[in-house]
């Protein structure tokens, strides 16, 4: 079998033969190769030993152990591990018949690609973009309108999202089986990683439907697995297959970057990893200057520029589709909105200039900020005066139309006369005829300021209706211009600012955003407004071609919409939210293992460092068996540690299948230390009894992985039958943890 | 050299330098604190706390751990502060009783001793002692420090411990192996970080810090193999973990049991701890529950208590009026009597408990207590309805069941009064009733569903009381779905008129109920974790960023009629300089590491050493004391930013010295550099005395002079107008 090694396309690998050459070395080794599958074997001859100093140039490199770079895949087990996930996939995937849970959400954006319809979402674009695709390419023309999860699909060819969203998470366990081939040189730890992922009902779940998970977590396996490719090809730099599998990292990070802001954390990895790596080269007093710059330049455009270029285009894309009017215009800026067909700032005309008489739209300039909107309802008691409310409001709306007046007359039948800087003047709200006001009550959420009312009755109100005009950055006797200058509305008799505090209402506001009166006059976008419509027949018209963004600030205005998003998803009364500290201990057998296998993972660490720190002489083998879990090993942890522990930081509302991207390292993770574990049992009992362990302990693992499966997979193919509640339910029996939600 | 020939003189020098800045620094500190004789600023803020404590008087302070609190307290007990006074206003004039001097004085003495302590921190790090003289005078003369350490308030405490924590964990590390001072520097080290951490939280950046340090050091004596003795090496380990894990989190604990010894009688936030914490506060619910029967039995008359205080904290009530048939929404209703949480204490507060197979309302003798599992009914007190749930959608919550009181309106509504009581807390299955220590969930017996509040209020109909529904699919534990028996008696009347008479007397009788000390602490650390003010706008809060560059300022107070006032403003030539030297040192630090990478070696080693330490303690310290505000969502001010400039300032000198001795080689150049480091200290003395005005509150500025101080347009300076 050995001879394979030497067989493969490998002109450029002497280290082969060095490994043929020391063959006496592996002898110690044989007891475990016996014990593991037949297929590993190749592979194990291949292990290296602990006496391997050959480095890129022949030096003493003592810490980095360099394995065999005579690559052997054992396909059989590759194959199996696709085909089955394959299987548990695609099994009954056109079931349910109807929209499941987020599905709402990510096929109704989907079907917004297809009718080229803007829309505004919290997440990166590539994500829908693709599904989009997938249904565009599968026959499905985007007219189902996804309202409320359990609407039947009907004739809709929905299975071509389904079924693409499987593909890519079908994905995942042949990567996470190369991932941990690679970093551990084991078959059976790859192939308890594989089983791991293949049977877990989450992953199974997650990847049946029109969601983003399965696509995020795509590309974060890609990454990563590139990544490690890359590491792997460190003694053979700007060979093709280098440049390969740097660029394809490249590429998966802009991916997982594309999908979700979570692939921020992936590239947080990948960068601490290429950090290191270039800090391991630039020790390398044999690699001249010039030489670790082109690695350092290489690794530059492969892994900032290129997925920086490749993320833009996907926003370009995007752009570019989605070039209709659609339910996302109110969270962009009047400038952003001209570019979208069907919105009425789309080509528009209006008068240029501001006068008395006008009927306008008021925009705050915080990003994502609403427009003036004032409806037919009342503060409720308690919160200060019973007066009819005033809000401000993303979506476009004829609430939103306020009327500007003298402060004294209601008269407009003279010539149009313009408001300038210092002006003073009344808004009514063209629906209820009451008047923009102010007065001497706390606002409801943000108590130092004053509330803002509607007042009056058809116009008529009172002193305390009046507001001056105040240009930003303007002088005496400017006129204020439409869309282009910043407004300040300051309320004459209390002296305070028109002010939005992005603060969401309570229920009996409609969950509107709250607009008070605020006594600090710091000049913040929370108190500056635009005029956005602009209504008077009495004024010549202008057209508005001025306005046209350029990509850039497209680029930036939209990525500032999506942050104040994410961070605006707070939790709210009665809905389901979890902490991340209940996520690895929340579902079932695998996670348990998972659990456990971290918690091993340390103590098997931190015995390894203590004893290399005590300069312990280690035997080869467990010498190799240190390193893989040292460096393997770390790098999967820092993986898991990556993508879980920022969540602890965020107000944003959480969800359980957040913890899925951490989970995939934690189950690599799981495989690697369990197998090294198992191998190093004759450190406890006599080798007889070890070869023994080793392979129960193989067994116990998967039959109880199975048997898990067996358990659970009502839940990820849908159940049938009363709920768990119901004691006489399947499912009743597996309820181990109160919180379960079934 | 001169010091190994007249080892004597030159100790003497130094000492006599030491404490020459100790005494400049209590004199710019200390320098008439007892002026202005109003609250300042935040005093408003501790001085409520000061005068609880000097009242013994319980209170929560969601703000930070008791330790700062208590320090305060003690210039005020040094004093012989009665506690009356109102802290309402800044501004407001002291009274006679107010012992303002020794009130301010602690704060002070700690910010006089961080002069020292930043000169002995510099020369534990290696430094010579000119450059500590240099490190020492810029503490001394920095305007911000000043103004923190002069009233009423925490930062310099914490400034002072948090630099102790330093300088003795460095006497530590250098001392010679295994003398028994080592291990004093390392018990004050330890002692110190607590100290820090339970002045305000904050300290707990530092402290990791620390943690951090001692783990790397540590790390290297396991390495050390010279260390065969392997008993030896893990006494060493296991010292320094008790040491400066295990004792400080002792001692913390330690704070807690002071501050509940000290406070015993009940106050104005009693309502949010649980009842059994009231129970044991001298005059709050043990006046009250005082000699009320333990063990609650058929027949009782009782309040039953949420225990979950969210949206309020509030009692299980019923009063005379049915829910409306049809609601807002058009859905129906029982039209049976309201059930309700009501937040206040009422008559209509008290329950019966009934055996549903009896129809005595009194408690027989011997009284038969209720247990675990037991089968009850609860008649409300003053309407003699029975509390009743059936499969009627509650009011707010759709999902769940109504609960009514029940009246009989024959339209084929049987009631359903059973309940089920489950004891969460047993600690066996039969289980009695004990009120105010049992925790209680009543299931309902045809519906399992459990008596909830569940946290929504009523409309106007239900008089924006509390709603309480039947929540079938209730799991696990919720604090929502439990009760616990507040007041109690057994009921001894048999006529509904004698039995109003009694359900309005007040209960008496006597035993006392104790907790013991960890369970209160726990819940009191817990109740301060939660607890969120809601968060408020300050006309002088800020963002992290404006720190920096003190694009912000405070004003402290201003005097009632001229225009007098202190300002928190740091000293702006030294904190350009305080940033200037970080970057110069992260420059450094990034060159001479890549370089060494290359293997070029600048300078020898042990300089190399000496410099990374310095850059953990002083850079290090600024950044665990800066970043993490960028995550917070609190209201943020200057002062937040003090303790990481400490840090930062500290941080100039030992640039100064490495380029001094490392990069400048020259005689000329050297002279050149000690012109500039003395024209830095002189600017930084007169930007001392410029804002000396501000930050002493005297003498009083004209106009013009305070609009020439206003070197930032963002500064907020009051003008007052003649």
């Amino acid at each position: 079998m050995e001879g394979r090694c030497g067989e493969g396309s490998h002109t450029q690998s002497p280290s082969c033969a060095a490994v043929r050459s020391r063959k006496p070395c592996m002898d110690t080794g044989k007891h475990r190769e016996k014990a593991s599958s037949k297929k590993t074997e190749p592979r194990r001859a291949t292990r290296p030993s602990s006496s391997d100093t050959r480095g890129l140039n022949g030096t003493s490199t003592e810490k980095r152990l360099r394995y065999s770079d005579c690559d052997y895949t054992p396909l059989c087990p590759l194959l199996s591990v696709a085909a089955l996930s394959l299987c548990t996939r695609f099994y009954r995937i056109t079931e349910p018949p109807h929209v499941c849970w987020d599905e709402t959400h990510f096929g109704k954006m989907g079907s917004y690609y297809i009718n080229r319809t803007f829309f505004f979402d919290v997440h990166p674009p590539l994500g829908k973009m693709l599904i989009g695709l997938a249904g565009y390419l599968t026959g499905y023309d985007g007219t189902f309108p996804f309202i409320k999860p359990g609407d039947k699909y009907e004739h809709h060819n929905y299975w071509g999202m389904r079924g693409f969203c499987a593909v890519l998470g079908s994905c995942l366990p042949p990567f996470a089986f190369l991932v941990v081939l690679e970093l551990s040189h084991s078959t059976p730890a790859a192939l308890i990683t594989a089983s791991l992922l293949i049977f877990d009902t989450g992953y199974i779940t997650l990847s049946q439907y029109i969601l983003l998970d399965p696509i995020l977590m795509f590309f974060i396996m890609g990454a990563v697995l590139s990544m490690v490719k890359f590491n792997h090809q460190r003694l053979r730099p700007f060979s093709w297959s280098w440049w390969l599998w740097l660029l394809l990292t490249g590429v998966n990070l802009s991916g997982s970057l594309g999908v979700k802001f979570v692939g921020l954390f992936n590239i947080l990895l990948v960068g601490i990893n290429t950090a290191w790596d270039l800090w391991r080269l630039l020790g390398d007093l044999h690699l001249s200057l010039v030489d670790f710059m082109k690695h350092l330049i290489a690794r530059m455009f492969g892994l900032i520029m290129l997925p920086l270029f490749l993320y833009t285009t996907i926003f370009a894309v995007h752009f570019v589709i989605l070039n209709r009017s659609g339910p996302g215009d109110g969270f962009f800026s009047s400038a952003f909105q001209s570019r979208l067909i069907g919105n009425n700032l789309h080509n528009a005309t209006m008068p240029e200039y501001l006068a008395y008489g006008s009927i306008i739209t008021l925009k705050n300039l915080r990003i994502a900020g609403g427009y003036l909107h004032s409806h037919w309802h009342l503060y409720p008691e308690g919160v200060g005066a019973h007066q009819q409310q005033v809000t401000a409001y993303l979506h476009k709306d004829y609430n939103n139309l306020w009327l500007v007046k003298r402060p004294n007359s209601d008269d407009f039948t003279w010539n149009p006369e313009l408001i300038r800087h210092g002006d003073i003047i009344r808004l009514e709200h063209k629906e209820t005829t009451r008047n923009l006001h102010s007065h001497l009550h706390e606002a409801p959420l943000t108590k130092k300021h004053l509330q803002v009312t509607g007042y009056g009755i058809n116009g008529t109100g009172d002193p305390n209706d009046l507001w001056q005009v105040e240009v930003c950055g303007g002088k005496k006797g400017d006129p204020v211009k439409v869309l282009r200058s910043k407004v300040r509305l300051l309320h004459r008799s209390t002296g305070c600012v028109l002010y939005s505090s992005g603060k969401t209402l309570p229920k009996w506001g409609w969950e509107q955003v709250e607009v008070t009166c605020s006594p600090y006059l710091k000049e913040t976008p929370n108190s500056q407004w635009n005029i956005e419509d602009h209504v008077n027949p009495k004024l010549p018209n202008i057209s508005l071609h001025v306005l046209k963004p350029s990509f850039l600030e497209i680029l930036l205005e939209s990525h500032i919409v999506m942050i104040r998003g994410n961070s605006g998803l707070k939790p709210k009364d009665n809905e389901i939210n979890s902490k991340p500290w209940h996520w690895p201990i929340n579902y079932q057998v695998i996670w348990w293992l998972n659990l456990f296998s971290l918690g091993l993972f340390v103590v098997m660490v931190s015995l390894c460092c203590v004893a290399l720190q005590r300069g312990a002489k280690l035997g080869g083998t467990k010498k190799a068996h240190c390193q893989v879990l040292m460096e393997g090993g770390g790098l999967l942890f820092l993986g898991w540690l990556l993508h879980y522990l920022p969540f602890y930081t965020m107000g944003r509302i959480l969800y359980y299948h957040h913890y899925f991207p951490a989970m995939l390292f934690s189950s690599m993770l799981t495989g690697l230390t369990l197998d090294t574990f198992l191998q190093n049992a004759d450190l406890l009992f006599s080798p007889a009894v070890s070869k023994y362990i080793l392979r129960g302990g193989q067994i116990v693992l998967l039959v109880g992985i199975l048997h898990s499966f067996y358990l659970f997979h009502p839940l990820s193919y849908g159940m049938n039958g009363p709920l768990a509640h119901d004691p006489t339910s399947s499912m009743a029996g597996l309820r181990w943890l109160d919180s379960w939600e079934f | 050299m001169q010091g190994v020939k007249l080892p004597v003189t030159v100790k003497c020098e130094i000492n006599v330098l030491l404490i020459a800045v100790t005494v400049l620094g209590l004199l710019t500190r200390l320098y008439g604190i007892h002026i202005p004789a109003s609250v300042v600023f935040d005093e408003v803020y501790y001085g409520q706390f000061v005068s609880l404590y000097m009242k013994r008087v319980f209170f929560i302070d969601e703000s930070g751990p008791p330790l700062g609190h208590m320090i305060l307290a003690l210039g005020g007990y040094l004093g012989d502060f009665d506690g009356n006074f109102v802290w309402n206003r800044i501004g407001a004039e002291y009274t006679s009783n107010v012992p303002v001097w020794t009130l301010r004085l602690i704060p002070a003495l700690c910010g006089s001793l961080c002069v020292p302590l930043g000169y002995l921190l510099v020369v534990e790090l290696g430094y010579s002692h000119f450059t500590a003289l240099g490190a020492s005078l810029l503490l001394l003369m920095e305007n911000s420090l000043i103004v923190q350490s002069r009233f009423m308030l925490l930062d310099s405490v914490l400034i002072f411990f948090l630099l102790l924590a330093v300088v003795s964990y460095l006497r530590f590390h250098k001392a010679p192996k295994s003398s028994l001072w080592k291990w004093l520097w390392l018990f004050l080290s330890g002692t110190s970080c607590a100290f820090a951490v339970g002045v305000k939280y904050m300290g707990l950046f530092t402290y990791l810090l620390l943690l951090g340090l001692a783990a790397v050091h540590t790390w290297h004596v396991i390495g050390d193999k010279t260390l065969c003795n392997v008993k030896h090496l893990n006494t060493i380990v296991v010292v320094r973990f008790l040491v400066l894990v295990v004792m400080p989190a002792l001692l913390y604990l330690g704070f807690f049991y002071v501050h509940l010894i000290l406070l015993y009688r009940s106050g104005p936030h009693d309502q949010m701890m649980s009842s059994a914490f009231q129970a044991s506060l001298e005059g709050g619910l043990s006046r009250i529950t005082q000699g009320q029967p333990l063990e609650v039995a058929f027949g009782s008359q009782v309040t039953l208590r949420s225990a979950s205080s969210k949206p309020l904290p509030c009692w299980l009530h019923s009063h005379k009026a049915n829910y409306p048939i049809r609601y807002e929404n058009g859905r129906g209703s029982s039209h049976q009597q309201q059930v309700t949480c009501y937040p206040f204490k009422d008559v209509n507060n008290w329950w019966i408990i009934k055996d549903p197979s009896r129809q005595s309302l009194v408690v027989s003798s011997p009284p038969r207590p209720v247990r675990h599992g037991d089968i009850i009914q609860l008649l409300h007190g003053m309407t003699s309805r029975f509390l009743n749930t059936h499969d009627v959608a509650a009011p707010m919550s759709p999902h769940s069941q109504e609960v009514t009181g029940y009246i009989d309106f024959n339209v084929s509504m049987p009631a359903q009064n059973l309940w089920r009581v489950d004891i969460t807390n047993r600690e066996s299955d039969r289980d009695v009733w004990k009120t105010i220590l049992s925790e209680v969930q009543l299931i309902h017996v045809n519906t399992s569903a459990v008596l909830k509040l569940s946290g929504a209020s009523l409309p106007d109909w239900g008089f924006r009381q509390l709603e309480v529904v039947g929540d079938k699919i209730y799991k696990g534990y919720q604090q929502s779905g439990v009760w616990n028996v507040e007041e109690h008696r057994y009921g001894k009347s048999h006529e509904q008129k004698e039995r109003e008479l009694e359900l309005k007397s007040p209960t008496h009788d006597d035993i006392s109920r104790n907790l013991t000390f960890m369970a209160k602490f726990i819940e009191l650390q817990w109740k301060m974790l939660t607890v969120r003010n809601e968060e408020s706008e300050h006309k002088y809060s800020s963002l992290p960023l404006e720190w920096i560059t003190m694009d912000t300022n405070i004003a402290y107070w201003l005097h009632p009629s001229n225009n007098a006032q202190i300002h928190l403003i740091g000293n702006s030539v030294t904190w350009t300089l305080a940033n200037l030297a970080l970057f110069i040192y992260v420059l450094l630090f990034l060159t001479y590491l890549l370089r060494r990478r290359r293997k070029i070696e600048d300078i020898p080693e042990a300089c190399w050493e000496q410099l990374v330490l310095a850059g953990v303690v002083c850079s290090g310290g600024w950044v665990v004391n800066y970043l993490p505000f960028f995550l917070m969502e609190k209201t943020l001010f200057l002062y937040h930013y003090l303790p990481a400039l400490t840090f930062q300032i500290l941080q100039i000198p030992v640039v100064v010295e490495h380029l001094y001795t490392h990069v400048l080689r020259s005689p000329s150049q050297h002279k050149a550099f000690g012109g500039v480091i003395l024209a830095a200290l002189c600017s930084v003395y007169f930007c001392y005395r410029i804002f000396s005005p501000l930050t002493y509150g005297q003498p009083e500025l004209t106009s013009e002079e305070l609009a020439a101080l206003r070197w930032r347009d963002s500064w907020d300076i009051l003008f007052r107008k003649r």
